[in-house]
């Protein structure tokens, strides 16, 4: 779906913009002068390189990822489903669509082990919310699906922003 | 939790301009005052109910490669294998969930190549096999928790 890699999108400056902001934006009032100062270029310039970055897709967007867990979304379920081959993609955009699916994408089958090929994941406050909601999924995909499960989190082992090295 | 953490969680989540002032904009946006907006971002972060604020880089878009991975580990061997596994640098994330497969792990590295790296690494530490599941299609989802 997306377009093929490209190293050379990139070049130096861009790479220490994004080192520079993978942990996170600065809260100065000019937060994009602030990296502009770290890296010693100019802010205008740190501000059109974000923006392409943005219109590229490099950057998904900017902006805040709330903690489920800590605003009382403690049932973590990923919900996977066999879904039939030439009707997930239709499908998986209307599953997409539900205002209580925070990510969903087609994945490989690891058969006989592992039959699921769709993932959706839901949020609840509990596990019966993720089940009724599961349950609205399951309305949607009908007899295109021919299995599903639904994995919860027991625990987190580790958790670490997403990083490229320098 | 008040009205001003409730509107900037649900504000934050759809997108952040970039210019000047950013966060003048997001504080005419909500009501709010620039000083206050920027005070209480820090406080969400700090508080843990914002688990992160900046730009979300397309791993892939960079060159690098991001997957989903899984593995089957008997109870007894579980604290060893999450040792091995959480010790590598390219592992992001790692839950335990409710299921035969019960290690699930984000694999965020610089190629594809060191993806496969990673999980020959992995496999070879821990004597167990890994199931790579790298995402095929990825249905767009808007981002709407809303609190």
């Amino acid at each position: 779906m997306n377009a093929p890699q490209d190293f050379r999108l990139l070049d130096d400056v861009d790479r220490r913009i994004i080192q520079a902001t993978q942990a996170g934006l600065p809260l100065s009032v000019r937060p994009y002068h602030t990296i502009a100062e770290q890296l010693g270029v100019d802010a205008a310039d740190v501000m059109q390189r974000m923006q392409r970055m943005l219109d590229l897709g490099i950057i998904r967007r900017i902006g805040a990822v709330p903690n489920h867990y800590a605003l009382g979304y403690r049932a973590n379920g990923m919900t996977v489903w066999d879904v039939a081959d030439d009707r997930i993609d239709e499908l998986g955009e209307r599953v997409g669509q539900l205002d209580f699916v925070t990510h969903c994408y087609q994945r490989p089958r690891h058969l006989p082990d592992w039959p699921y090929n769709l993932f959706a994941m839901v949020h609840g406050k509990t596990h019966e919310e993720v089940e009724a909601k599961t349950a609205l999924i399951a309305d949607v995909l009908g007899p295109a699906s021919r299995g599903n499960d639904i994995l919860y989190s027991t625990r987190i082992l580790k958790k670490t922003g997403l990083r490229i090295g320098s | 939790m008040d009205d001003l953490d409730r509107d900037l969680i649900n504000t934050l989540q759809g997108g952040f301009p970039v210019c000047e002032r950013p966060y003048a904009e997001v504080a005419a946006r909500v009501g709010s005052d620039e000083a206050s907006v920027i005070a209480r971002i820090g406080s969400l972060l700090q508080r843990g109910l914002l688990s992160r604020f900046g730009p979300m880089y397309h791993a892939a878009q960079m060159g690098g490669a991001l997957s989903l991975a899984a593995m089957e580990i008997p109870p007894h061997d579980f604290a060893r294998v999450t040792d091995i596994v959480n010790d590598q640098p390219e592992v992001a994330h790692n839950y335990e969930r409710s299921h035969r497969l019960n290690m699930w792990f984000v694999l965020a590295t610089e190629t594809p190549d060191a993806q496969q790296d990673t999980i020959a690494r992995i496999e070879r530490e821990t004597g167990y096999p890994v199931y790579n599941m790298p995402k095929i299609r990825e249905y767009f989802v808007e981002l709407k928790l809303h609190v």
